[in-house]
């Protein structure tokens, strides 16, 4: 079996700036990212051959994206895996030229999630049925399970992991003010986090992510191709996608102090690029941070951190712009915002960027393999996707 | 020999304080909590009834309330089901009356002795909407009895009873009306209530034969605790040792349910050979003589009403009370679900309302909801039915959302909970105070309402802290 690893290059990525986009429809954000991924690998809408669209909460089928940018009847797969599905357009699309059967093609995807009240359509299935008689609150409520146990597990005391959030908080804060197309712009203190008002018990206002419209898109060729367009293409080195069956829920094993699914998913992602420190390899990485605990957790599942250790890590600022593995350096989904299937999108084009050197005021000095992680879902049902880019050798 | 062969109770964990309601007003009323009604308490009382009881030998379950949820569908099924219940079982529904609970016990005795049912589950609750402010306001309590009854094994033998009807618009609630009407109470008290009453007890005294001196308890039904009094001394009885409290200043007038709730008050009490006299009202009285037997202390493990009422959290802001019973409207835009579907309803029926998981038959792993492949070794459909409605478990881990429902339960705590025995689900806590929720916390099933979506109740079990 013959992994992704070089086998695809991105040439282009576009996105659109996040946030409350009250005037702007999902086409309208799909028109704005497909064009800015276009003019980034030279390319127009006609040199498209397949597409792949990523949605939750915006429209069915791919005739959203042939309607929006005038697609000539190619075909266009609608993809939605909850919060990971921006990155599995990304991985469907990267399959379809690593098989073959063509040699570009578009991933994209786009939310109105404000078109929503509060930003998220509450009328959840996934994964109960319309019975409707399991549990049917906001996301947050399962993230916070998490905290709470882990909060538990490892004996911390309610003020002493909330400090830690805070400290992933103010760093994700700071690291969006340097992104302009970011949701929020604004630094905050350690004690405005501990202290904001409580959303879910223990998480607080500011250990949660911007709920956002938004879109960003991806074009993908293979290498071939993309030397012939530009040099400062980006390589894919794994993909990884997994999903839960229930387990967690279902099995009282599982501990709530870890995601199953990204352990697997980061894995199948190692095991593709040829990772075996993570975080001695990887120089930066865009991960889900829905809610602080997730940022937290995901340090741990990825293998940045020991089991039970990330809280260390964070202290010491090792995922700051000036530690030694920076993550969500553009903010990431809780200042750059949270359109559901673009997120995914967004953070491989901040990878891209980081690797290209073009990140601007966040650049990092150290930029060569980058990772993107998302995970969404409920306790027991997450789908976790996993991105590994890095530099041409 | 036909008679009472077991006895339950359902109290909400919540009373109001009637100091709530009006200044200086005295004593508190029981309340059920916003995500109950009248059929989840009857299922709670029908749950308590049935401890210690093989449930497949239930042949019949009929209901009695002023308050269903449903003008059209039965709410005897739903109970029955949450009480998982066979199915090729009497079920029905007595209603439009607060004599309907003791209608329902009548007709109970009726089908037992004539051989159409051995065991017949009676349950009665009310929930019953007072006009805000109204003098029936801090009067109306809310809960539910249940009584099981059978020819074999009886506690309570029933050795006469006696009906009378009358017609009379005293309390009434017409079909556009939310909140129950009345006429002025010197009018209504003593045309209705003090006269139909008054009218079976002595009946049913002279046709057998009885004096008041034969009763070492008289249960009587009363809309007030004046009239209670009027009416015992009216007929003969000593108020000071004959009579069951009817429980006004800890609990209030819980209408249908009352007369069930408080004779399970008094059998509490009684002893082998105490004779009772059971009397109801609603349009007339059904009145009963009932005497106990040794039997009755082999049905004392339940909770009952001494037991439910010891157990409470006492509400002092009104407005919750409103908010709850759903006066005071919620902002709809917090409702989330856009529809309940019956076809999944139906088939969800056995996961849903009698908490079926699955056991595998090949690795014993329970798991909820029931699957056609095991989690755990990934046999396929090798699977029993499992109740977990019975279990205890515990809080694995659990969050406390403040922003999804602040008007009806702020916070609303989502729990993942372990069961002694296995299994593991999500649920809701209910009747919990925020401040003692913590991992490792014991918790026990209840049978809860959650959505209202085009006219269709969903109902569901959360969990919550044992109640002691």
């Amino acid at each position: 079996m013959e992994g992704i690893k070089d086998r695809v290059a991105v040439i282009g990525m576009g996105c659109t700036h996040f946030g409350e986009l009250w005037d702007k429809n999902h086409r309208d954000l799909m028109v704005d990212a497909a064009y800015e991924a276009f003019e980034d690998a030279g390319l127009e809408p006609k040199d498209i051959q397949m597409a792949w669209y990523g949605s939750r909460e915006s429209g069915f089928t791919g005739t959203q994206l042939a309607s929006a940018l005038k697609l000539e009847y190619i075909p266009i797969t609608r993809v939605e895996n909850f919060c990971a599905g921006g990155t599995d357009t990304f991985r469907n699309a990267c399959y379809g030229v690593a098989s073959g059967v063509c040699d570009i093609a578009l991933a994209i995807g786009a939310e109105k999630c404000k078109d929503h009240f509060g930003g998220f359509n509450m009328d959840i299935l996934e994964p109960f049925d319309r019975s409707m008689t399991e549990w049917d609150g906001p996301p947050v409520n399962q993230f916070a399970q998490l905290a709470t146990r882990y909060m538990y597990h490892y004996g911390w005391k309610y003020e002493d992991l909330k400090r830690i959030f805070a400290m992933i908080d103010v760093k994700n804060h700071h690291n969006g003010t340097m992104a302009p197309k970011a949701q929020f712009h604004r630094e905050i203190t350690i004690e405005q986090a501990i202290n904001a008002p409580i959303i879910s018990y223990p998480l607080g206002l500011f250990d949660a992510c911007g709920v956002s419209d938004g879109s960003a898109a991806a074009i993908v060729t293979t290498p071939e191709i993309a030397r012939s367009l530009k040099k400062d293409y980006m390589l894919v080195k794994a993909l990884a996608l997994t999903n839960g069956g229930g387990q967690a829920v279902m099995q009282p094993e599982y501990d709530f102090i870890h995601f199953p699914e990204a352990v697997a998913a980061a894995a199948q992602a190692y095991k593709e690029a040829g990772i075996t420190n993570p975080r001695q390899e990887i120089d930066c990485a865009e991960v889900h941070d829905c809610f602080a605990i997730t940022e937290l957790i995901t340090y741990e599942d990825l293998g940045f951190s020991p089991r039970g250790k990330a809280p260390e890590d964070v202290e010491a600022g090792s995922f700051t712009l000036e530690g030694d593995l920076p993550v969500n350096t553009d903010g990431g989904l809780k200042c750059f915002g949270h359109p559901l299937s673009a997120s995914g999108l967004r953070m491989i084009y901040e990878i891209y960027h980081q690797l290209q050197g073009k990140a601007g005021p966040r650049q990092l000095k150290k930029a060569d393999m980058g990772l993107v992680h998302n995970i969404g879902g409920i306790c027991g049902f997450f789908n976790c996707a996993i991105a590994i880019l890095g530099k041409p050798e | 020999m036909v008679g009472i062969t077991a006895y339950g109770a359902y109290v909400p964990l919540f009373r109001l304080s009637r100091e709530a309601i009006a200044k200086g007003a005295k004593g508190e009323k029981s309340i059920c909590n916003f995500d109950e009604d009248s059929i989840t308490m009857a299922a709670a009382a029908t749950i308590d009834c049935l401890n210690g009881i093989d449930r497949d030998t239930v042949d019949g379950l009929y209901f009695a309330s002023t308050t269903h949820p449903y003008k059209e569908k039965l709410g005897a099924t739903t109970i029955a089901m949450a009480a998982d219940l066979k199915t090729d079982i009497l079920t029905t529904d007595f209603s439009h009356s607060l004599r309907a609970g003791t209608s329902a016990l009548k007709s109970a005795l009726d089908a037992v002795k004539a051989g159409s049912a051995k065991k017949v589950m009676v349950t009665a609750a009310d929930c019953r909407l007072a006009f805000p402010r109204s003098a029936f306001e801090p009067n109306f309590g809310d809960g539910a009895g249940a009584l099981l009854i059978g020819d074999t094994d009886v506690a309570v033998t029933v050795e006469a009873s006696y009906s009378v009807y009358n017609e009379i618009m005293d309390v009434w609630r017409h079909e556009t009306d939310s909140f129950v009407r009345t006429w002025e109470d010197r009018f209504t008290l003593t045309h209705g209530y003090l006269e139909g009453v008054k009218e079976a007890v002595s009946g049913l005294m002279k046709k057998f034969g009885y004096s008041p001196g034969d009763f070492s308890k008289v249960v009587l039904y009363s809309p007030d605790g004046r009239r209670h009094t009027e009416l015992a001394k009216s007929l003969g009885f000593d108020p000071k040792t004959q009579v069951q409290d009817p429980l006004f200043a800890v609990m209030g007038n819980t209408g249908t349910a009352a007369p069930l709730m408080l004779l399970v008050a008094a059998l509490e009490e009684a002893k082998a050979g105490d004779r009772i006299l059971l009397a109801s009202y609603g349009d007339g009285s059904d009145a009963f003589v009932l005497q106990v037997t040794e039997q009755i202390e082999k049905i004392r493990d339940r909770r009952g009403m001494k037991e439910h009422l010891a157990s409470k959290k006492v509400v002092t802001d009104y407005k919750d009370y409103l908010a709850w019973r759903g006066i005071l409207p919620a902002e709809p835009r917090k409702e989330t679900v856009a529809f309940l579907s019956a076809p999944a309803i139906w088939r969800e029926r056995d996961a849903n309302l009698r908490l079926h998981g699955v056991k595998c038959k090949a690795c014993g792993t329970v798991q909820f909801p029931p699957q056609r492949v095991c989690t755990h070794c990934h046999t396929k459909d090798q699977f029993e039915p499992y109740r977990l409605s019975d279990k205890r478990a515990r809080v694995f881990t659990f969050a406390m959302d403040r922003i999804t429902s602040p008007i009806l339960e702020l916070p609303i705590v989502t729990t993942t909970i372990d069961f002694d025995g296995g299994g593991r689900i999500q649920c809701f806590l209910t009747d919990r105070d925020p401040e003692q929720v913590e991992c490792g916390l014991p918790v026990e099933m209840t049978f809860r309402k959650l959505q209202l979506k085009g006219g269709i109740q969903n109902y569901f079990w959360k969990s919550m802290p044992i109640r002691t």
